[in-house]
């Protein structure tokens, strides 16, 4: 019997649940005695709060308790788990506090909070409440902030500078371009976007004084993460006092990454009210409260020769870093963004140099691809820039420059990947296939017949690199080189092979619609040859899990995945040695096969896996030494990271009377090495390109010059439906990754990383006729048609 | 203040006494206990609580408990039955139609309404006919595959 389920596009195991309402969300968990909170937010952007009177509503009927930022002085503001080249430069911190006490600098911050019976009761208090508050004057841009006069809001802050670090080398970069035959500048703003999983954020807490223990239910993408910042570094207490648990959890895109201010809340309030506290964030609440991505003001200079080889990139960006810093804001356009500018060239000479900024906007921190998109839009944008400047096709500019098969392991020059090199690839290859799918030659026909009717067709290219299965934990720790994240990243795992054959694996990664409790389950069915069914893959819990750092960076199949199949070798050999007894075989005879072991050459004389692993529980027999039940723990630090690579294209038409952009084709050809479900794989590559172009054409928050976010509910955001979009089509190629036992390389983020560039040069190609070379995202109707008014 | 209402919900009669101001997806969710349909934004634009009221696909964020009063309603944790999933559910399984499953009973819901009113649509009348539903993972292409699938498996 063969057990082929690694590579196989198998149906999910987590989806009965999932289909019939069954699956139980954050908001779907109901405790004895239960109570409702609900946060007053600060409606200014910037300002004192100079009073907060709750007398009125502390006597509403219902109404348990109000509390503000004064009841919860004695606990700390918030880690900042990951300060920028932490201990080399200096990070100007500033964190939010579980309610503020004398000062917001965003709206939506806390300032006060109800507990009640019901939620509509806690929700109609919050209007009895009055705060005083004295208005401060507001800046919202990544940039202005920084100039003389702009208002200030941190004291330890100049300049509303939180962080000011570079990487590669200044010279070697002024050298390479004045070494240049073209030298093309461009200003690229990589707009601030609002993630907007379908859940929304939420927590519940319970305390239990006997046992001093807490119980806290997290929309989280990390518990365990969550529990020891909580414990260890906001209440102090020990870790051991705490459970967290993440319960289905309806998506994330890096969101239910972080510790917020509302979750330490709800632990806080727990205590003081005596009773379980729940607390659900409206979808107004998640604009304004939860994290937003990206929101870059960049400056680039990037030299070519003649002939379209390029002699150096040198970028300057502005990140915007919100009121206040997120868990890991600091990292995010720092490590994952500039050390990625290489992209998929070679480029001799790379300097990048990032200021990271307070202004009176949301916090932001890492949104799906968290600083590779931003790096993918920079480097795909340049080089669409100079095949402009050159007047040469693009792919031909990145045939020019790519990195080739005989080059990997490759480092990216001056040591921007922090010595870290690139795994494998074969860039060119992708990209004819795209170019096969797509039929460029004739499309290009097409274009030229079209444009003399009047149409504007364009075909936009994104031969992207990103990095995946984060990381090396001295690489990315606080280690003397290291790039300043707070603790380690490797993974865990736990497979146990009951006594009645039957497998549970425990992970330290969590599922939040990516499918682990499937993949995971597939790679441990190949492993030890026993039936899918057979496999429960348990998550989401501290209680019962091994320590793990979470799921994001399209880490959980590159380091957890290994991390699960580490242990199942590890169980095959114990199970070898065990038949081997049982057999009265010599153990280096043993061999393992389709869920048997046995004497090599004589399939007849096996074991199964199921009596192995019944011998092994029961214990009556057992080798010296042995212990019983086959049962392993893996922590696995990759060695490496990943780097997946492909080749997106996109078409479009541009309504020369309306300026409104329709995408008539797009195409992928990704390579995230091997696959562990292809159905999943593809999923997750339809949505990342569904965000991703969505990026280009129609997402954008906006801040008034108040700081007030006018796009501020899924009326004013552009969170796209199913009639923008066509049929994706998409291809792939496969070259394992040579830095992990199963050859992946990770998927998560590819399409959100690889397709907002495609559809930005794709426009940019269409209104090449107009002169037009950049304009910044969203490309909506209203600014291409006033490009286009412009340009005639 | 409290008013009576009188509902069915998935083939059994419930009297309830509630506020005037209860939305019919608080209703189904904290008073019934029916937590299959999900509440995602309050702005009426996801479409997460989609349910059938009377046959026909509503967002129960926007109809009030007391506006329901009489009415026959169908939740996500009605339409499979004898344990037979409908076969909008296993159309979403089969085709890989959801990945976090938060907008999935709303999705598929509306879908049952849609192939109600057009047991054949085109892609194009799919995805109009989603319009009102929002996915944040899926991209919609799966779901649109598994419309298809399940108008290929229904009685027409």
């Amino acid at each position: 019997m063969s057990t082929k389920t690694f590579g196989a596009s198998i149906k999910r195991k987590e989806d009965p649940r999932l289909i019939t309402g069954e699956a139980k969300y954050l908001d779907d968990v109901q405790l004895p005695g239960l109570t409702y909170a609900a946060i007053l937010r600060s409606p200014y952007a910037h300002a004192k709060i100079k009073s907060i009177k709750t007398d009125k509503a502390a006597k509403h009927p219902g109404v348990l308790a109000v509390f503000t930022g004064q009841d919860f002085k004695e606990l700390p503001a918030l880690p900042c788990a990951w300060q920028a080249d932490a201990g080399r430069i200096k990070n100007n911190l500033n964190t939010p506090r579980v309610l503020e006490i004398d000062r917001v600098t965003h709206t939506g911050m806390g300032v006060a909070v109800v507990v009640a019976d019901d939620r509509y009761t806690a929700e109609d208090a919050l209007n009895l409440i009055e705060v005083d508050y004295e208005p401060l004057p507001v800046v919202v841009d990544a940039e202005k902030t920084t100039f003389p006069g702009a208002p200030q809001l941190h004291e330890n802050a100049p300049n509303n500078i939180c962080f000011d670090w570079s990487c590669g080398d200044a010279d070697g970069a002024n050298k390479g371009l004045s070494d240049a035959d073209v030298v093309v500048k461009a200003r690229l703003v990589n707009q601030r976007l609002i993630p907007n999983p379908m859940e929304p954020r939420g927590c519940i807490a319970q305390y239990m004084p006997a046992s001093e223990e807490y119980t806290v239910w997290m929309t989280s993408q990390d518990p365990h993460i969550m529990r020891l910042l909580m414990t260890a570094f906001v209440f102090g207490i020990p870790e051991t006092k705490m459970r967290v648990i993440a319960p289905q959890v309806g998506g994330g895109f890096g969101t239910k990454i972080f510790l917020y201010p509302e979750y330490c809340l709800m632990v806080a309030l727990a205590r003081k009210v005596g009773k379980p506290v729940k607390w659900m964030e409206t979808r107004r609440e998640n604009y304004v409260a939860t994290t937003h991505g990206r929101d870059h003001v960049t400056d680039i200079e990037i030299g070519a020769k003649r002939d379209g080889s390029i002699t150096a990139l040198k970028v300057k960006t502005f990140a915007n870093l919100g009121g206040i810093l997120s868990t890991i804001g600091p990292g995010i356009p720092t490590t994952l963004y500039g050390r990625l500018l290489s992209g998929a060239y070679k480029i001799p000479h790379i300097y990048c140099n990032v200021i990271g900024t307070y202004t009176n906007t949301g916090m932001v921190d890492a949104y799906r691809g968290a600083g590779r998109p931003e790096a993918t839009y920079v480097v795909e944008r340049a080089v669409d820039l100079v095949a402009a400047e050159l007047k040469m096709d693009p792919t031909e500019v990145r045939r020019k420059n790519f990195i080739q098969p005989g080059d990997f392991p490759y480092a990216p020059a001056d040591n921007i990947l922090a010595g870290l090199k690139y795994d494998s690839g074969d860039y060119d290859k992708a990209l004819k296939k795209g170019l096969e799918m797509v039929g460029y030659e004739s499309f290009r026909k097409e274009q030229a017949a079209a444009r003399k009717q009047g149409r504007y067709l364009g075909i936009g290219f994104s031969t992207y690199i990103e990095m995946c299965g984060a990381a090396p934990s001295a690489w990315i720790g606080v280690s003397p080189t290291g790039q300043g994240w707070g603790a380690a990243m490797w993974e865990s795992a736990n497979v146990r092979v009951h006594l009645t054959g039957k497998v549970i694996v425990t992970i330290g990664t969590q599922s939040h619609g990516q499918g682990h409790e499937t993949t995971m389950a597939q790679i441990v069915a190949e492993e030890l040859g026993v039936p899918l069914d057979d496999v429960t893959v348990q998550l989401g819990d501290t209680l019962g899990t091994p320590f793990g750092y979470g799921t994001y960076a399209s880490r959980s199949a590159a380091v957890g995945g290994t991390a699960v199949f580490n242990s199942t070798q590890k169980i095959k050999e114990k199970a070898k040695r065990l038949a081997a007894h049982m057999l009265e075989a010599a153990p280096e005879d043993m061999t393992y096969e389709d869920g048997k072991a046995f004497v090599k050459g004589s399939p007849d004389k096996a074991k199964t896996i199921q009596e192995i692993a019944g011998a092994a529980a029961l214990a009556y027999s057992l080798p010296a030494g042995m212990e019983p039940f086959l049962d392993d723990v893996t922590y696995y630090d990759p060695p490496e990271c990943t780097y997946p690579f492909g080749t997106h294209i996109c078409v479009v038409e541009v309504d020369k009377d309306t300026g409104e952009v329709k995408v008539l084709r797009y195409l992928s050809v990704d390579d995230v090495g091997k696959k562990i479900n292809p159905m999943i794989v593809d999923g997750q590559i339809h949505g990342g390109i569904a965000q991703g172009v969505a990026q280009a054409l129609w997402e954008g928050a906006v801040y008034d010059e108040n700081g007030q976010l006018t796009s501020g509910s899924l009326m004013d955001y552009a969170v796209p439906k199913a009639g923008f979009f066509p049929n994706f089509e998409l291809g792939s190629t496969e070259t394992p990754s040579p830095n992990n036992p199963l050859g992946v390389k990770g998927v998560g983020e590819t399409g959100t990383i690889a397709s907002t560039p495609a559809v930005v040069n794709a426009v940019m190609d269409a209104l090449s006729p107009f002169g037009i070379r950049n304009l910044d995202m969203p490309l909506t109707p209203e600014k291409v048609w006033r490009a286009m008014q412009s340009a005639k | 203040m409290a008013q009576a209402v009188s509902i069915t919900v998935n083939g059994t009669a419930y009297t309830k006494e509630v506020e005037p101001r209860l939305l019919l997806a608080h209703f189904l969710r904290e008073e019934l206990g029916l937590t299959g349909t999900n509440v995602g934004c309050d702005t009426s634009q996801c479409g997460a609580c989609t349910v059938l009221m009377d046959g026909v696909a509503v967002k129960s964020c926007t109809v009030l408990a007391v506006q329901a009063d009489g009415s026959t309603v169908t939740t996500i944790e009605g339409l499979a039955s004898d344990g037979k999933l409908h076969p909008v559910q296993n159309a979403f399984w089969e085709k890989h139609g959801l990945q976090c499953g938060f907008c999935t009973p709303g999705m598929i819901i509306t879908v049952v309404d849609l192939l109600n009113n057009n047991p054949h649509p085109t892609d194009e009348e799919i995805r109009h006919g989603l319009d009102g539903n929002l996915c944040r993972c899926t991209g919609y292409q799966n779901i649109v595959e598994a419309v298809k699938y399940a108008a290929e498996a229904m009685p027409a």
